[in-house]
This record gives structure tokens, sequence and C-alpha cells, in this order.
């Protein structure tokens, strides 16, 4: 593994690269173990190819109240199927091995890592070549759990910003953020609404008065045409619910994964690279 | 841990007992969770909001309860002497009224016109939906679907009241699943939604501000034994779920070092069994819907299914003041069985003529053991806090009754 490129590095020299392409990022998010841990990393390690930019790896809880049913779901079969935090980060580390440039940030709630410990967490995540952190229950309030001592690491913390965070606000909540800015595009849960594009690109804006970091945008985000539309007003595209829902929608009756199910997230994910590449900025 | 000078000072600025609580929110809630705190102080500082909310405790909920000398029980035992707060004779038939009525009135200052809340055995529920159609508001309130079934006149009541029910499907659908899609429901409609929590847990400032509105029974239960005996009672029991009607009465008394304090967790099938519902006794600490405190979880940080024969007392966690409690060691957290509850649940029917609602039962049941080996001048005052009218199906059936 090329050690100059870990961590924040890694993020910010994905960005460089694609601004000097003129393009937004792709930004997949996938359930860690969901239908299983194999199709898991066979979906991994095919991402790049098909055009996701930044792997976002989520973390299974059984009480994720920011999600809606697609990702509740996901965790639930993930778990069944024995994924715990100590494989996802084995799943990065494997990853890794053939892949040194892709950033992979983990999201998810941060229950499971205090039950890790957090020292013990960080050590792990970082020789297992994570990037960054997206914990949706960790606001700057509680920044001394988790986010300083992540930065401390060398990881990134990725905060969310939201329809909800004024301009006092968001100063606060940009403080301790690196790699970049996850804006979420509706007050809700995932999967439940939909981003439009010229609410997002006001938002994006107010943002940018604020900081100099690559702005993402996600929640709402499922069609490539959607993803044309914020890769024009933004430096990144997330797209979460609609790759669980590809996934989920080819598994067979006992949700155990079949011949497409790597193709169905795959093939999703270049026409959603083909919607992003189209909205050039 | 060195002992604090008063143990009624927490939570800190940052919302913590201890190393418990905290604001584990999403950033969606937190402009909000902030403006609530910021309310809240306005309020208390506001005379007419205290006097606003006595006037309704007096003369809607029927407060004071009274402290009730339990005879016949205190017989049956042979050994202390026990006093019932009765919270069971409020309006609505719990304690859960108390907290109800303090928080719509700031949901009112605030300006929200929309209730939302989460019910376990439907009595906040049933106190959410009562509180919401005096003040004109509509109010939904999500209940886990195992809970719907076991809890049935609650339902009922909650919708003649005029109050939305959904039932919850996901997780183990109970109390903790009706939790977060009441979370997910706020985050989704932050900006007219107020979010009544009915349980001394949730993000900072709710336990603080459920604590304080329930506080109510022990400032009375305060007044009423000294009144009856000249004196401070010698131990408090009260059932734990999250821990507000609990909260509730031994605040006032945490500084009283004389006062011998005990929680009780339901402990199911058994607590060596692992199917319970005690999350001190057979939790570790953890982070869950706003707070840290002490969870049912495995190795791996899942969060597990409680079980308790009480849907009220169905819950993984407790609030962050009891774990903060529990490790300073001031109160003693016990637990109670099904079994145990169910017999307390009848042999207070039978004695009192009071029929108790299977929360409060756990309470009995930890009497029970105690009572007998103490003195007849040991006085123990415990929580009746809610009646058992909607736990007779429940009981019916575990007992083999067909109604
Ligand atoms: C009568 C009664 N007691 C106790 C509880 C448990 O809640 P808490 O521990 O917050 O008092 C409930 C909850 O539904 C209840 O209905």
């Amino acid at each position: 593994m090329n050690d100059l490129v870990t961590g924040r590095a890694r993020i910010d020299a994905r960005f460089e690269k694609l601004q000097a392409e003129g393009r937004a990022a792709l930004v997949t998010y996938v359930m860690s173990g969901d239908p299983d841990q194999e199709t898991s990393v066979e979906i991994m390690a095919g991402l790049p190819a098909a055009g996701a930019d930044i792997i976002e790896l989520g973390m299974a809880f059984t009480d994720p109240m920011a999600d809606g049913p697609s990702i509740q779901v996901a965790g639930l079969r993930a778990l069944k199927a024995g994924i715990t935090l100590e494989k996802t980060m084995a799943m990065a580390a494997a990853f890794r091995r053939h892949d040194t440039e892709t950033p992979i940030v983990l999201m998810g709630y941060y229950n499971p890592i205090h039950a890790y410990g957090v020292p013990a967490f960080l050590a792990t995540a970082k020789t297992s070549g994570i990037d960054g952190l997206i914990i949706v229950d960790l606001p700057p309030e509680e920044d001394a759990e988790l986010c300083l001592p992540a930065i401390e690491a060398g990881l990134s913390f990725i905060r969310l910003a939201t329809p909800t965070t004024d301009d006092a606000r968001l100063v606060k909540v940009l403080q301790n953020t690196s790699g970049f800015v996850y804006y979420v595009s509706y007050t809700g849960i995932t999967g439940a609404g939909s981003a439009d594009a010229d609410t997002v690109g006001k938002a994006v804006s107010r943002i940018r008065r604020h900081t100099d970091l690559p702005i993402a945008v996600g929640f709402g985000i499922r069609t490539p045409e959607q993803a044309r539309g914020i890769a024009s007003v933004a430096d990144g595209t997330v797209v979460g619910s609609a790759f669980i829902d590809a996934l989920r929608n080819s598994l067979d009756a006992d949700g155990t994964a079949t011949a497409t199910t790597v193709s169905a997230v795959l093939d999703l994910t270049r026409e959603l690279a083909a919607g992003v590449a189209a909205g050039k900025k | 841990m060195s002992k604090p000078n008063s143990y009624r000072t927490g939570p800190d600025g940052a919302g913590r007992f201890g190393s418990h609580g905290g604001r584990f929110a999403a950033e969606t809630l937190m402009p909000l969770i902030l403006e609530l705190e910021d309310a809240y102080r306005a309020a208390q500082a506001d005379p007419s909001f205290r006097e606003e909310l006595d006037y309704y405790l007096e003369h809607y909920a029927g407060r004071p309860s009274p402290l009730y000398f339990a005879e016949r029980l205190t017989a049956h035992f042979g050994g202390a002497k026990i006093y019932f707060k009765r919270d069971e004779l409020n309006h609505t038939g719990s304690h859960k009224i108390n907290n109800c009525l303090g928080q719509i009135l700031l949901a009112k200052r605030m300006g929200k016109t929309r209730i939302i809340a989460e019910t376990g055995a439907g009595q906040h529920g049933v106190a959410s939906a009562t509180v919401s159609a005096l003040f004109g508001l509509p109010c939904t309130v999500y209940m886990g679907e195992v809970d719907v079934e076991r809890q049935q006149p609650n339902v009922f009541r909650m919708k003649l009241l005029g109050s939305e029910v959904i039932p919850v499907s996901s997780g183990s659908r109970t109390l903790k699943d009706a939790l977060n899609e009441a979370m997910r429901d706020w985050v989704t409609n932050v900006a007219d939604t107020f979010y009544i929590i009915g349980t001394v847990a949730g993000p900072h400032p709710y336990p603080e501000l459920v604590r304080d509105f329930q506080s109510v029974i022990g400032d009375e239960a305060k007044e009423q034994i000294l009144k009856a005996e000249g004196r401070l009672p010698d131990t408090l029991v009260a059932c734990i779920g999250g821990g507000s009607n609990a909260m509730g009465l031994f605040h006032p008394f945490l500084d009283d070092e004389s006062v011998k304090i005990v929680g009780v967790e339901a402990a199911g099938d058994g607590i060596e069994t692992g199917r319970h519902a005690a999350s001190i006794t057979g939790g570790r600490p953890g982070v869950l819907h706003g707070n840290r405190t002490y969870l049912l979880q495995d190795e791996d940080g899942q969060i597990t299914e409680a079980h308790s024969i009480s849907a009220g007392l169905d819950y993984p966690g407790i609030g962050p003041e009891h774990a903060w409690l529990h490790d300073v060691g001031r109160v003693e957290y016990s637990s109670a069985t099904d079994a145990d509850a169910l017999a307390a649940f009848q042999l207070c029917s039978k004695l009192e003529g009071i029929i108790p609602a299977l929360e409060p039962a756990h309470a009995l049941a930890h009497v029970a053991k105690i009572a007998p080996d103490l003195p007849k001048d040991h006085i123990i005052v415990m929580n009746m806090c809610g009646r058992g009218d909607k736990d007779i199906f429940t009981v019916a059936e575990m007992l083999g009754v067909k109604i």
C-alpha cells in the first residue's frame, strides 16, 4: 500500500483529479455484507471500474434512525448473514490490496464503533485503508467522542449539513469537517424523498460561501437524470437507496444472492456514472 | 467514583450525567433540539408557565394524587409499612399525563402545530392523544405491532381521542422500534412537529425536562409522608422502563441520605435466560436514541431485543440519569420477573382492591421480596404509577382464562 496516499489525502486527491476532468464525483453507498459478505466483496471490487469515484460502505446497525425501509432491511440482511464491524473493515482492507486510489468512507451509527472501542476502531480503520467516516448520530456537539480522535488518527470526518442547518450553525458544522461536506437534500430519512436540483443548487451556493471543501449531495437521487442535475450544481452525487433496491430486486425469494446480483448494482453504477459525466459543470 | 455534593445538579451544559446522556442526534434535528432547550429555559424563567402547568395538573389531571397506606398488604407481608403513591388515579390512568401536559405547553410556546409520540404500553400514547385533544392539535402515535396487539384497549382509546395510531413493523416491533419510527417522522416533519418523548431518555434536554415534569410525584410524596408519618420514608421503590415514573419519585429525595432508593427493571423470563429488559443489570453503556446509557446489546454493538410481559418496560435502554445514579451508587437497581409481577398483580387486586398496571406490579414484586424481613417501623413508598385496566387481556391469557 502506498503510504503517501492514505486518509484525507486519498479523498483530496480524488476530488482534485475530478476537478481537472471537470466533473462531479459519483459516490456509491452500498451496505457492507448485504446480502452476504462474498457478494459484497465482489460488488465493491467492481464499483470503481463501473464508474464509482468514492465508495461509501454502510455499517449495518439494528436501529438506523435516519434510514428508510430499504436501508433498514439491507442492514438486517447483512447482520443476518453475519456482518460485523470487524468484517466490514477486513473487506475494506481486501479492497485496498487491489485499489490504492478509490477512497472508502464508512457510514453508519456510533454504537457499533462505541462497542468496538474508539482507539481500537481508529487503528484498525487506518490500517484497513479507510479514508473517512460519516456518523449520522454524532453532531458537532459530540466532537470529542470520535471526530477529534479520528482527525488525530488521520481520517476525515465528513459531516452532514442539512436544510435545517442555518448559516450560524454551518460554521460549527464545518469546523472539524474534512474530505468533503455531505449535503442532505431534504429533511427526512433515506429513500423517502426526491432531490430537486434547483433547491439543492441554492443550498450548495450557500455552503460554498463558508468552505472550500468539495460538496457532495445525497438523499433522493435515484436516476441518471437526477444524477446529471445534481452533478451540474455540486461536486459529488451520492446514491444509496437506489443501489440497495437494485440489489434487493435481484435476490431470490429467500433473500439470497443470484447470478444477477453483482451486475444489478454495477449496471446501475454505469448508468449513474454516465448521468454524472453528462452533468458537466 | 467520588461522591458529589448533590445528586440533583445534573445534567451539565452538554446534557451529561457523568458519562451518560448527551446529544447523539442527526444534524437535521440538532437546530430544533437546541431551540427546544432555549424554549425550556425561557419557560422555566417564566412564572406563568409553571402556573398554567399547575392549573392543568390540578384541575385536569386531578393532582395531587393521594399517598395511601396499603394496610392489608402491609399486614400480609408482616414487615415494613407500605405506602402507595397513587399516580394510577390520574386522568388517563398513569403518571404519563404529568409529562405530557408539560411538553404540550412547551409545544404551544414554540408554535408547533403537530404532535408525535411513541408508546409501548399505550399509556404515554393515550396521555399524548389526550393533551393533543385538549389543545386541539393533530397527534400521531407510533406503536410497535406487538404492543398494538397486547394493548388493544389503549389503541382504541387513542383513536377515540382523535389520534392516528401507526403500527410499527420494523425490528422487534415494540417500544424501541416505535421510538425509531417517531424519530424518523420527526426528522421528516421537523418544521411544524413537536415530539413528546414519553420517558427520561432521548437527546438532551429531554431527560432533564421529562424528569422535571415528573418530579411533581416526589415533591408531593415528600410532603404527604411528612404529614402522615412526621418523617422521611426509609425506602423508595419504583419500576423502570425508560425510568420516568421512577425519576419523578426519586429525584426530590436524592439528597436525603437516609432514604434508600430502589429501581426495579423487568427481568422477563429471568436475567439468566437472556430474555429480559434489564438494561442496567444485564447491559453495557452504548449510544441509542440520542443518549449514552446502559443498553442491551451484543458484542458488536447491535441492540438486542428486550423481553417483558409489560409493554411499558419492554425497552433495551434506560434514562441516562439512572445510568449515572447507578454508576455513583446512589440508587440500587434490582429486577423482577414476569412471574413475580403477575403474582404481585393478583395479590394487590385481591388484598387492596387496586388492579395495578403490570409495570408497577414489578415494583410491588420487589416490595414483596423485601417487606417481610424489614422491621414494622420501616416505611416504604412505592410508586403505583398506573392502573391495570389495559392489562387484563394479557393477564387473562397468562392465567389461561378466556374473556
Ligand atoms: C403505568 C406505566 N408505568 C411505567 C411505565 C414505564 O415508563 P417509565 O419507566 O418511563 O415510567 C409505563 C410505560 O408505558 C407505564 O405505562
